[in-house]
């Protein structure tokens, strides 16, 4: 089992046809993942080919290549300017996972297609700006590099892309049931929450590690579900206990104004929720090997 | 994007928002001439991104232009909240009436737009939300749907504005939204909104922010940029499209992906602890394509910061494989040739690791120590830069 995410799902990828689209769906292939076929209106009618000899047809539309395919996945690289529209295009035709990993989206255009999506009911959005979805073993659906480990009893959620990677790495040993990259944007689709909620929900999830950094007040809300709804042992880190107040670090979310959003107020909101927190990534492993050796 | 006051008022102006005369002035004499142009009582408001500037001696009122130019220079020497004042606007006056509160801000928690809305302006917006928050109308704006005329009455009914003054408030409701809409803004804030004695409604004070993400959208936004506020550190890196913050330290730091350079942040500090309280000198991202030029665009400017004593690379190679980054720093180094004289503590995992490292021992530079984990690396740079 897993979230979100297994061997069965059908991929289509956004932008195939793209430097990033190119290079990332070889990497999908190469970890089990089944792309089968991408979307370019200006390509139609083409096909890619890959390693191995597998060609992969490109469709006009995302709703042509469901209906050829049986696709229930998109992952989205298409460029910011264009994002929005991909991303529309994908609700519009009920795609029930769509994973976004493009950079750089302006939020005005999130906003939008989240707000179609929450009103459509149909499709689950990651992201934006996020590494994607592992599932370790069975699929990828994203950027992160499926050779650091595979499958084991962890759930994995995170803002961080390159943080998901070094948690990942240095619990190589054990494993994970699904990792997942929320994004750091000010707006993403799936939360800290909507991952919680799945891996309590997911047999084979033993314990869950959360990632969180400053700024906004998700992962204070992600506290009070954690108390509220899960029973199985969450270990947490928080990016940013250094940064200063006022700056913006790389994530459009990542700033703390007027000490809300502090790394210090995340800790302490997780800690009360009975959430052990790690000061560094290294330390978060050990508190995660301590709570899985727990009977 | 924060903008000045003066900023928001031309682009009010510009989406019909009604706002009085405004002219900008970065000396004394200016605001004389200022004054002169527009004639009568005016007000001189000194320019800054702060709130409380009346308190501080930042606004004056000014019956005649030699007054203008008194109380400009008097503010051209204030610095307020830590920011010093290096421009002020001239304003016509006007017979205030009635003052309220209009916000419209992107919603973060509730991942929408929200509108705030009350008829009692004149006091801290926050101590009312917190007082009263009954006074503080919080309506959700659906993104798709945005404000239309009627929305846009709805929104000054909540907040208890009286029918007669809905009437009047709605329209520059709707122009105050097709602002925040039309220039992808994440706030727009007007505070006073004002009902004049001739029966007019102005915005008098303006507060925006820009979603920098949008700047392809908008060409324009780039000369609203603050140039003179920025780091010359930053504004170099900035030049180069890096994602650099000047920090007040010793330690370098380069790393891949914000959540890890945040964390970077976090373990050297910890380290220098251990080693007489060094820290870290920035935050520099490079992101995904780790290129040998974005490695020298990066040291460049780290080395550039006197005050560093040694940097660390802290890269997992997720997108960027090691061995580009390593080639990187290799070619980074000859690039930058005697100029780079600062030792280098390189960390690398992840995709392609082993050939990473092995082109960096190959190189054998002095410069560079290899550091197998995270935290021994943070503890060699805090070493380094402690000596």
């Amino acid at each position: 089992m897993s979230i979100f995410l297994n061997k069965n799902n059908k991929v289509i990828v956004q932008g195939i046809t793209g430097g990033e689209g190119m290079k990332h769906t070889a990497l999908m292939l190469k970890a089990g993942t089944q792309v089968v076929g991408g979307v370019n209106a200006r390509k139609a009618g083409t096909t890619v080919e890959y390693e191995g000899g597998i060609v992969l047809p490109v469709f006009g539309t995302v709703k042509e290549a469901m209906k050829a395919t049986g696709a229930d996945t998109s992952i989205v690289f298409v460029p910011p300017v264009f994002a929005k529209d991909a991303v529309v295009e994908a609700i519009e035709a009920e795609m029930p996972l769509v994973v976004v990993i493009t950079e750089g989206i302006p939020v005005q255009d999130t906003a939008e297609f989240w707000a179609l999506a929450k009103a459509m009911e149909t499709t689950r959005i990651i992201g934006p700006n996020c590494p994607g979805i592992i599932t370790p073993g069975e699929s990828l659906v994203g950027i992160t590099p499926a050779t650091i480990t595979g499958s084991g009893p962890i759930g994995l959620v995170s803002k961080s892309g390159t943080l998901t990677y070094q948690m990942m790495y240095e619990l190589r040993d054990l494993g994970f049931s699904t990792a997942i990259g929320i994004g750091g944007d000010p707006i993403i689709g799936t939360t800290h929450i909507d991952a919680l909620r799945a891996f309590q929900d997911d047999p084979d999830t033993k314990a869950i590690v959360m990632i969180g950094e400053i700024g906004g007040d998700a992962e204070e809300r992600a506290a009070d579900f954690i108390r509220e709804y899960v029973t199985k042992p969450v270990v947490g880190y928080v990016a940013g206990f250094t940064a200063p107040e006022g700056k913006t670090m790389g994530h459009a979310g990542a700033i703390v104004s007027a000490g809300a959003g502090t790394a210090q107020g995340k800790k302490e909101a997780l800690e009360a929720a009975g959430v052990k927190v790690g000061k560094t990534p290294s330390e978060t492993a050990t508190l995660m090997r301590q709570v899985l050796a727990m009977p | 994007m924060d903008l000045f006051e003066y900023q928001a008022r031309d682009l009010f102006e510009s989406y019909g928002v009604p706002v009085l005369a405004g002219i900008v002035a970065d000396t004394p004499a200016e605001a004389r001439a200022a004054a002169e142009k527009i004639g009568g009582t005016v007000v001189v408001k000194a320019q800054v991104k702060a709130g409380g500037r009346g308190k501080a001696g930042g606004v004056k009122v000014a019956h005649n232009p030699d007054d203008a130019a008194t109380a400009a220079e008097a503010i051209l020497k204030l610095t307020i909240k830590g920011l010093r004042v290096n421009r002020v606007m001239v304003t016509a006056g006007a017979k205030i009436d009635r003052e309220f509160y209009f916000s419209v801000l992107l919603d973060r928690a509730n991942r929408s737009y929200l509108s705030l809305c009350a008829v009692e302006g004149g006091m801290e917006i926050e101590e009312l939300a917190v007082e009263r928050p009954d006074a503080l109308a919080k309506i959700e704006v659906n993104p798709i749907i945005g404000v239309d005329l009627e929305m846009a009455k709805e929104i000054a009914v909540a907040g208890h504005f009286p029918p007669e003054l809905v009437e009047k408030v709605a329209p520059v409701i709707v122009k105050l939204y097709e602002v925040y809409t039309g220039e992808d803004a994440t706030l727009v804030e007007v505070n006073p909104l004002v009902l004049t004695a001739d029966g007019q409604i102005l915005a008098l004070d303006g507060k925006v922010t820009l979603d920098e993400n949008a700047g392809f959208r908008h060409p324009n936004h780039e000369a609203l940029e603050d140039k003179t506020a920025a780091d010359p550190l930053e504004a170099k890196a900035k030049a180069n499209d890096l994602n650099y913050v000047k920090l007040d330290g010793e330690v370098g730091i380069i790393g891949n992906g914000a959540g890890l350079v945040m964390s970077t942040l976090d373990v050297v500090s910890y380290a220098g602890e251990r080693h007489g309280g060094v820290k870290p000198a920035n935050f520099l991202d490079i992101g995904g394509g780790a290129s040998a030029q974005v490695m020298a665009n990066g040291l460049d400017v780290i080395l550039g910061d006197t005050q560093v004593k040694s940097v660390f690379v802290n890269v997992f190679g997720g997108i960027t494989s090691c061995d580009a980054v390593a080639n990187g720093i290799v070619q980074a180094l000859e690039i930058l040739g005697a100029s780079a004289t600062k030792p280098l503590v390189v960390r690398l995992d992840g995709n392609k690791v082993e050939e990473g490292r092995a082109i960096l021992r190959a190189a054998n530079n002095p410069l560079i120590t290899l550091a197998d984990t995270m935290d021994e690396g943070a503890d060699t740079a805090a070493r380094l830069a402690s000596k």
